[in-house]
């Protein structure tokens, strides 16, 4: 998500899925809309009402329109891209405009509106913009295949195989009651507690697992690192399957998806889970130094029992 | 008729009519006799069916499907033949499909299908049933809902009930469609009868709840999932609604289950006679 700084509220939402021709620095327009208003002393200066703000943007898609044909037309990128996320984004914006959350990251702004489980209205708009533009990088034309790497490494250790783990997912996309995702993530195994720490951090202890989320749930608030999204609300793929959300899923990990990006996302999230262990271990060294120098050694040998008679 | 939605889905195990799939019971036919009598020929009508349950397949059906009581056209042009097609043939038959095939493995058949919405329920701790048997019976509610050339406004104690409850049809005209319109997710929008505040009221309830739960008699509802209006009004939920509430909502319908609702909640102020 990158930030645009705009000098009018108006610019961050389009009705059309085309993007607007550039203006262009010397261009009439460009002229009249920012070189603002004339001053009797003959400076310009910005209108009032305009404020600076600090706005999320519709990211475009990596690919255009309809180079995702047969498997998703473009008349669905269309409405679920152009007309589904981008509204999430619009409604985004409007919701933290002017208050704290306004300029934060989105996935800062995810969790902290979702608020440990009780979400503000504002979560589940940026919930879905994060969990859009993930589904959109997952996917690119001419994909499937198979993964290699650390990643098939992995697949083949926390599930047996590479077709164990996609029936996994296909099961745990289809019977998503209602409206969610289907996740491949990287799971931490860490407690949510305290001081929880684990003496001897390896990378065994992490694993990918597959999961399932109502709606706009999404595995980071659990802090899992996301690696594989797939959309099963209705719109993602009723005007291309109807109803047979089985036959989307399946086209979805043979057709689609990019194994690359999963390879590149496990890496980081490798990265970072290690990182995070060994802050973790390098902390509690620091308390335990700590708290040695803060414990007094009772140096009394008045009474040394050794020198009685 | 509305009233009886939940046995018209509900067919005991204990008749062999019930026990082919998807036929409704029939009574048994009456011959007279040249002599004025009466005769029902319920045994070889029993011995007929019996014989043809044993040759047919061995799945026993505990509920049916039931259909519209419309084409699956007759609705155009607000809801298309083809969305109606795969949400009643494909949809709501899947879910009677797979209550169906749970109910084989289980021992909650033999129920009313709204005693078996309730039980499954478990208080917020749904059983595995719970979704099949709950939207079965919100989609039959629904299909009931709706008729061709509806609309329109309701008319008697129904309009007098909502013009009490709301202020004016206008503004529960304007709730409902505001609730509808600001929906995530997937679920569905009701008009109910609250049993405790004894007044209409709208609630929006997700994925397979359904107001029966809680104890509320449903008056009206709505499909918000996004199979029953993604092919025909695409991510244009407002058109939907409004074509719902200006063209397809069945007052008749409302009007039969809320006289229902009167013998379960009293909403009359009582007429004390004056001495």
């Amino acid at each position: 998500m990158q930030h645009q700084v705009t000098s009018f509220a108006s610019y961050g939402a389009f009705r059309t899925s085309t993007p607007p021709p550039p203006i262009s620095p010397f261009s009439g327009a460009w002229r009249n809309k920012t070189r603002g208003i004339k001053t009797e002393t003959g400076g310009t200066r910005l209108p009032r009402h305009a404020a600076i703000v600090a706005q999320l943007e519709l990211k475009p898609l990596p690919y255009s329109l309809d180079c995702l044909e047969p498997h998703m037309t473009r008349q669905t990128l269309e409405l679920h891209w152009g007309g589904h996320h981008r509204a999430h984004v619009v409604r985004l914006n409007n919701l933290i405009a002017g208050t704290d959350l306004d300029g934060k990251g989105l996935e800062d702004i995810l969790l902290a509106t979702y608020n440990k489980g009780n979400p503000l209205p504002a979560f589940v708009h940026a919930a879905q913009v994060w969990n859009h533009d993930f589904f959109w990088q997952s996917i690119k034309p001419n994909g499937g295949g198979h993964p290699s790497g650390k990643l098939m490494e992995l697949i083949e250790r926390d599930f047996g195989s590479f077709d164990t783990m996609l029936e996994n997912f296909k099961q745990a996309a289809v019977t998503q009651f209602g409206s969610g995702w289907a996740w491949l993530a990287y799971k931490a195994n860490k407690l949510d507690v305290g001081n929880a720490v684990n003496p001897c951090p390896s990378e065994k202890d992490n694993r990918l697992v597959v999961l399932k989320s109502p709606n706009a749930i999404n595995p980071l608030i659990w802090n899992y690192a996301p690696l594989l999204a797939v959309d099963v609300w209705e719109h993602a793929y009723y005007l291309d399957y109807e109803n047979r959300r089985a036959d989307f899923v399946s086209v979805f990990v043979e057709k689609l998806v990019s194994w690359e990006v999963v390879s590149h996302r496990l890496r980081i999230a490798m990265e970072q889970a290690a990182e995070r262990a060994r802050k973790e271990t390098r902390e509690d060294d620091d308390e335990e130094a700590t708290r040695s120098d803060a414990v007094e050694m009772y140096l009394d040998n008045e009474s040394d029992d050794s020198e009685t008679e | 008729m509305a009233l009886s939605l939940g046995s018209s889905s509900s067919l005991s195990l204990a008749s062999p009519f019930s026990a082919l799939p998807g036929q409704a019971a029939k009574p048994p036919s009456i011959s007279s006799s040249a002599a004025g009598k009466i005769f029902l020929n319920t045994k070889s009508i029993e011995k007929k069916h019996l014989r043809q349950f044993q040759k047919a397949t061995k799945v026993l059906s505990y509920y049916g499907l039931t259909s519209p009581p419309y084409k699956l056209d007759a609705l155009e042009p607000y809801i298309s033949r083809r969305t109606l097609e795969l949400h009643w043939g494909s949809i709501h038959r899947g879910y009677v499909d797979s209550l169906n095939k749970q109910l084989a493995k289980s021992t909650l058949y033999g129920c009313t299908m709204e005693e078996l919405i309730k039980t499954t329920f478990n208080n917020g701790n749904p059983l595995p049933e719970y979704n099949n048997a709950a939207e079965i019976w919100n989609h039959d509610f629904f299909w009931e809902s709706m008729q061709p050339n509806g609309g329109k406004l309701p008319w008697g104690g129904l309009l007098q009930q909502i013009e009490k409850d709301f202020g004016s049809f206008s503004n529960f005209r304007d709730e409902f469609v505001q609730t509808a319109i600001t929906f995530f997710g997937s679920g569905w929008v009701w008009l109910v009868l609250k049993t405790n505040e004894k007044k209409l009221s709208i609630v929006k309830t997700s994925n397979a709840v359904c107001p029966l739960v809680w104890g509320d008699i449903p008056i009206i509802n709505l499909d918000m999932w996004e199979h029953s209006y993604y092919l025909d009004y695409k991510d244009d939920i407002s058109k939907y609604v409004n074509n719902f509430m200006d063209h397809l909502i069945s007052w008749h319908s409302a009007t039969g289950r809320i006289v229902r609702a009167e013998a379960f909640v009293n909403l009359g102020e009582p007429k004390i006679p004056v001495a």
